[in-house]
């Protein structure tokens, strides 16, 4: 059981990292977005050190929604997903372990990158270590709930807008405590309420989404 | 009980049912909903710290109850869909949900209208207010997902996952909303503290609650019956009231 779900997350690597485009854009719409924000309110020093968790956290958020949409695409396309759903191993398991590839792929980037984004957005030094570990739970959440969202989607034709319909509003807990940690750690609070409330959610998602994921995952191939 | 249950859920004896009760709702309707408006707006005294314009309360409170409501008469809809694939439970969920957002509308509408005179601002990013918008975008994602399946077996089921999750999240929505803003709310905004209701304002507010409750009922009665007819054109019985003349 488990050396499926290592093979099913090796194959996802693989496959993600040898088209680059995969990870890499998502990661340059994250980057244009934090830049776009200066550009746009005027680069007023103090300004915007205080919008930028809330920059980079809904930066952070679309980028992952714009990679959601890939999830279970290219495998609903050549038919592996169908091979995945015959299969004998427990589907959530599957599921959890396309997200965490997913994830890999797509959300560990962001938490790495925020950093420099966090200095172009002069975004006080002492944020910085909980910026890093609120986003890592976000986006862990993010793409956990999002999977749901990309499941219901996959075999529509217009499925990215709708997908981007149904999994913001429930991104907005996560948005919520994440920006609110940030902003807390840059004013020289404790923020150990937030990432326990963050960790809280993460755990959640991970012990409902991956059932909900294969339900609809079930459903989207079927029709 | 399950004999009945089954009777129940068939389409058929909906129909039935819907005929016979949507007539009798719709007067019990008119009349909670006369009895409520008029004791709130003639009877119900002036209220001495916010003046006449409270008077919208007893529009708003309970387009929000409903708004709340039937989301959850749309989550044990999918519930029933998912665990028994009940066809009625599908087609009330489908009605339901362009109603509740209906009244999360007018919840939103009535307390901007009400915020004006109270806040001095159309919109106040009030956590309850802030909720129901969420409660609304989650409400078009539901109408959104089910307009662009085509298979309706999968539709209906699609949809009953996504009213789950929500369900899910709604709590989880409010209580985070509800904490994100008493860290925002900057403390110069007039919080006028709820005085505990007097009765001359509760009894026009229970019964405006109880009109709009009943008047869902009647609204979903009626659309199901259409949307019935529509999924089961091709069933005998539903030709046979064609012949007949009497749909």
């Amino acid at each position: 059981m488990f050396a499926s779900f290592a093979t099913l997350l090796r194959r996802d690597l693989t496959l993600s990292l040898r088209r680059s485009s995969d990870w890499l854009n998502p990661l340059v719409f994250f980057v244009i977005v934090v830049t776009l924000f200066p550009l746009g309110v005027g680069p007023d020093g103090q300004l915007l050190g205080e919008i930028a968790p809330g920059v980079i956290w809904v930066a952070a958020l679309l980028a992952t929604l714009l990679a959601l949409d890939g999830l279970f695409r290219e495998d609903y396309s050549d038919g592996s997903l169908e091979q995945l759903l015959l299969s004998p191993q427990p589907l959530p398991l599957m599921v959890l372990a396309k997200t965490t590839a997913h994830w890999l792929v797509s959300g560990l980037p962001l938490v790495l990158l925020s950093p420099l984004l966090a200095l172009l957005m002069q975004l006080p030094f002492q944020a910085l270590p909980s910026l890093l570990l609120s986003l890592v739970l976000g986006t862990l959440s993010l793409s956990l709930i999002g999977s749901i969202g990309a499941a219901l989607t996959v075999g529509l034709k217009r499925g990215s807008v709708l997908l981007a319909l149904l999994v913001l509003p429930l991104f907005i807990p996560v948005l919520i405590f994440g920006s609110s940690c940030v902003v807390a750690a840059a004013g020289g609070f404790e923020t150990g309420a937030q990432l326990s409330l963050l960790a809280g959610l993460f755990f959640l998602a991970l012990a409902l989404a991956p059932w909900a994921t294969s339900a609809a995952l079930r459903i989207s191939v079927e029709s | 009980m399950f004999r009945w249950f089954h009777k129940l859920a068939s389409t058929r004896n909906f129909y039935r049912l819907s005929e016979i009760l949507s007539p009798w709702l719709s007067v019990l309707c008119a009349l909670l909903l006369g009895a409520g408006i008029f004791l709130g707006l003639f009877v119900a005294p002036t209220d001495y710290e916010q003046g006449e314009s409270y008077r919208i309360i007893f529009v708003h409170v309970p387009a929000a109850w409903l708004s709340m409501f039937v989301y959850m008469v749309m989550a044990f809809c999918s519930l029933l869909v998912l665990v028994w694939k009940m066809k009625l439970a599908d087609i009330v969920a489908e009605v339901s949900a362009p109603i509740g957002a209906s009244f999360t509308f007018l919840a939103l509408a009535t307390g901007s209208l009400w915020g004006k005179p109270m806040w001095g601002t159309w919109w106040e990013w009030d956590a309850r207010l802030t909720s129901e918008l969420i409660l609304l975008f989650i409400y078009i994602g539901y109408m959104a997902l089910r307009a662009s399946i085509d298979n309706p077996s999968s539709r209906s089921r699609a949809a009953a996952i996504l009213a789950l999750v929500g369900v899910v999240n709604i709590p989880i929505i409010h209580f985070s909303v509800d904490w994100w803003n008493t860290l925002h709310q900057p403390a110069s905004i007039m919080k006028f503290d709820k005085p505990s209701i007097h009765p001359s304002m509760l009894q026009p507010l229970l019964l405006c609650a109880l009109g709009f409750t009943v008047f869902y009922w009647v609204l979903m009665l009626i659309k199901s019956r259409t949307l019935i007819l529509e999924r089961e054109s091709k069933s005998s019985w539903v030709q046979e009231r064609i012949t007949e003349n009497r749909l």
